[in-house]
């Protein structure tokens, strides 16, 4: 079998998403989406624009709105609620992670 | 066609009401669903709880399942002769089909198998893969080969186990939780819909030396006491091969003495640094001309490690 090449785009704040493509992207609407920013679920880097743009690392928690509304069956609300905490549970897992790397080995 | 046992799968009775379905099953994605789940084996259990509840939460679908009859899990079925009318079009074939792919492809109340939906647009399915590459491999880029199955739709619109591989470039500049996105390596779209994207999580296999933190890596830097106390210029690994490092004197236990820009390179803009933490040991064992010098270091020394403690005592005394 061939094996396909692919090149790759980080999903970092170095790449930016529009709202409709951020739509296309997740399979989220756009009312959907208005909603996750106005609970503060996820931020535009331009939020006083009408054309709101989102750097790339909204994409992955977006599509993790999104199957967690059809997984769980859940309203918006529940959606950006459930977003908020994963992502301050990932923040700390980083914080938590950044110690442990600088603590000597032993003591870890 | 590999028969699967939903109800075992939800841990509920062939006659649970649709209610006791439900609940079994939110009971499951609590635990499982890979977005709030620690179980590392959670993200496949999941799948199966979904495809289960997918077959079993509306009726037109439970209904079908229930008509294939009761047959051991795994085991090789056939649907009954009149299945394929009953609950689709007639024209369903079941050659190389999944019974997870047979419902996810009824939805529900809206086409049924087989029923061609060359009326809709749709986007092809996006893939989600976790690529575990080592540390080396993030430092100077490499190249992944990832051998998916995954369901697509073939021309009549019917859902298929395909087997695809794709060699992906990982740039230098990698991290551990860092995503990559591949557009367009999903799933082909239908009818004129974009294809589905690709999705690389990046995991960075623990190093027996280096640990991660962001860009930056720590090791540990055993020093002796005396080189601890007088400096030295101590050899030490790094990602690009060895290099000396300058101790200065009096490093205390704990400190991080930086080597600038010898982390992990960032897609774009400086690299990461390195940092090597202080770590004063002691011989195992010790000679009797080793152990006579650290008695005379002990005689002629007026350090007290112990003041700060002493001090606090005094004041609480």
């Amino acid at each position: 079998m061939k094996a396909e090449h692919a090149e790759a785009q980080w999903l970092t704040d170095e790449c930016q998403f529009s709202l409709s493509e951020l739509v296309d992207l997740s399979g989220s609407s756009v009312e959907e989406l208005r909603e996750l920013v106005e609970y503060g679920a996820i931020a535009p880097v331009n939020p006083e624009s009408s054309h709101w743009v989102f750097p790339g690392q909204c994409l992955p928690t977006v599509r993790a709105a999104c199957r967690l509304r059809v997984s769980f069956d859940l309203e918006p609300h529940g959606v950006a609620l459930v977003i908020s905490l994963i992502d301050r549970i990932h923040d700390l897992e980083a914080q938590m992670g950044s110690l442990r790397a600088q603590l000597p080995h032993r003591a870890r | 066609m590999k028969y699967e046992d939903y109800y075992a799968i939800l841990g509920v009775q062939r006659n649970a009401s649709s209610e006791e379905i439900k609940k079994a099953y939110r009971k499951l994605a609590h635990k499982y669903h890979p977005d709030v789940s620690k179980d590392p084996a959670g993200e496949e259990k999941f799948k199966k709880i979904a495809e289960a509840y997918e077959a079993l939460r509306s009726p037109e679908k439970r209904a079908a399942y229930d008509q294939l009859g009761t047959h051991r899990p795994g085991e090789n079925f056939q649907p009954p002769p009149d299945w394929g009318t009953q609950f689709g079009d007639g024209q369903f074939s079941f050659e190389d089909v999944d019974l997870a792919d047979l419902f996810a492809g009824m939805a529900a109340g809206r086409h049924r198998p087989g029923q061609r939906t060359r009326q809709f647009r749709m986007p092809g399915q996006d893939y989600e893969v976790t690529a575990n590459i080592s540390l080396e491999e993030a430092y100077r880029g490499t190249e992944v080969e990832l051998n998916l199955t995954v369901p697509e739709r073939d021309a009549e619109g019917l859902l298929r186990r395909v087997p695809r591989t794709f060699k992906v470039r990982i740039p230098r500049g990698a991290t551990h939780g860092q995503r990559l996105r591949l557009p367009g390596r999903g799933g082909k779209g239908l009818h004129g819909g974009r294809d589905g994207d690709l999705y690389l999580d990046i995991v960075v296999r623990p190093h027996p030396l280096f640990r991660v933190n962001g860009h930056d890596l720590y090791f540990d830097l055993p020093l002796a006491p005396w080189e601890a106390v007088l400096g030295a210029t101590v050899e030490v690994p790094t990602l690009a091969g060895p290099v000396h490092l300058k101790v200065p004197p009096n490093a205390r236990a704990g400190r991080q003495l930086r080597l600038a820009k010898r982390g992990l390179p960032r897609p774009r803009g400086a690299e990461g640094d390195l940092y090597a933490i202080v770590h004063i040991v002691v011989p195992a064992s010790t000679s009797e001309r080793e152990r006579e010098l650290f008695r005379e270091l002990a005689r002629g020394s007026t350090f007290n490690p112990r003041g700060r403690l002493q001090e606090e005592l005094k004041s609480e005394s």
